[in-house]
Formats: C-alpha cells, sequence, structure tokens
C-alpha cells in the first residue's frame, strides 16, 4: 500500500457492473515523506469516506477489487483507509540490528 | 520476499475492516549494502516489529490473507514475516 493525496473527483454514470455506487477520485502518489511522486490516477473509494485533500493509503493490483463490495471486479487502485497520522520520526539507529555485523568479505 | 527498515507507523481510524487491529508499518526497502532505497510499502505486521528493525516483507496476496487468518479475498498484501538478525554477503 502506498501513500496518496485526494485532488479530485471523478464521475462516471457509465460503469462496469459491480462498479455501480463505487465512488471514484482522482489521486495523486506520494513518496514515504508525503511528498507528490508520479501521475494523477483513479482510485475507487473501499472507504466511502475519502474526500478532496486527504491523505490516503491505496493498495494496488488484484487486491483492489477484493477492497470493494463486489470482489472481481476491473479496479487495479482502491482507497483502503485514510491517514490520521504518520509516525516517521528519526529516532532509531540506521547503523543498528542487522547491518552492523554485515560481512561483505570477498570469497 | 524483500528486505526493509520499519521507519514509521501508520494510524488510521477509518479504513477496510480488514485491517481492524492490524498494526500498519512504514517500511523502507534496503540496497544490499543496507542503505534506504525511495522504494516504501505500507505493510500489515505479524511479527511485533518496532521502529528501526530490518525486517522481511512478504508481498503476495493469498499468503498475506492466510497469515491473518483471512482467507479468501481481502485487500491485504505486503506483511512483514520476520524480524532480521544479521545479513552476510560475500562480493
Amino acid at each position: 500500500m502506498k501513500f496518496a493525496r485526494v485532488v479530485g473527483n471523478l464521475v462516471a454514470s457509465q460503469k462496469v457492473k459491480g462498479l455501480e455506487g463505487v465512488k471514484m477520485l482522482m489521486v495523486q502518489p506520494l513518496n514515504a515523506q508525503r511528498q507528490p511522486d508520479g501521475e494523477i490516477y483513479v482510485a475507487a473509494d473501499a472507504t466511502n469516506q475519502a474526500g478532496m485533500g486527504e491523505l490516503v493509503f491505496v493498495i494496488a493490483s488484484k487486491e483492489a477489487a477484493f477492497a470493494l463490495p463486489v470482489s472481481f471486479v476491473p479496479v487495479d487502485a482502491s482507497i483502503v483507509g485514510i491517514v490520521d497520522d504518520v509516525d516517521d520520526r528519526p529516532l532509531y539507529d540506521a547503523d543498528s540490528v542487522a547491518w552492523k555485523v554485515f560481512v561483505g568479505a570477498k570469497g | 520476499m524483500y528486505i526493509g527498515r520499519v521507519t514509521g507507523t501508520v494510524v488510521s481510524t477509518v479504513k477496510h475492516n480488514l485491517f481492524d487491529g492490524q498494526k500498519l508499518m512504514l517500511v523502507t526497502r534496503l540496497n544490499l549494502d543496507g542503505s534506504e532505497t525511495s522504494t516504501y510499502d505500507i505493510c500489515l505486521d505479524d511479527v511485533q516489529s518496532g521502529v528501526g528493525d530490518v525486517v522481511v516483507v512478504l508481498d503476495e496476496g493469498s499468503s498475506a490473507r492466510q497469515i491473518i487468518g483471512k482467507r479468501g479475498t481481502g485487500p491485504a498484501r505486503a506483511i512483514i514475516v520476520g524480524i532480521v538478525d544479521k545479513v552476510e554477503v560475500s562480493e
């Protein structure tokens, strides 16, 4: 799942069977620092509550369809949650655990 | 599966009910030398990992759903399945 920002609303009256009542939103994909990264795309809103400007997380691929009321629908991205807060303060030691004992030995 | 570092946690109230009671961890993928890449994923967690831990992430849907005990359909894909103690790489 990746972060995205809701930047637009999309209305489509003619939709594939199974997608009736599913809200479609335009979203801007974001990087881990929540800065825009990549091209805007359309995502189905599985929460039904996402609104303009909100920070959400989006699931892609087959699992996107699984988030919706009808499981097997032609959808490749779904909003599955609205982000309240991200705690990513760098309070950890980046050189701890694994890579302290990293062995780059030759042979 | 790939190796990543848990760089944060995500708090969400309005979410798909599959995620109820699940921890959502922000994982940054790592290079072979342990440095962070720009690739990240928001993952479920099956091993009680913490921020800063180097972890193994499984990025496959049906396996992830099996692990969290929700077989069938559901929007789960990436899940942390191990905490890495040591990595040895020879050049």
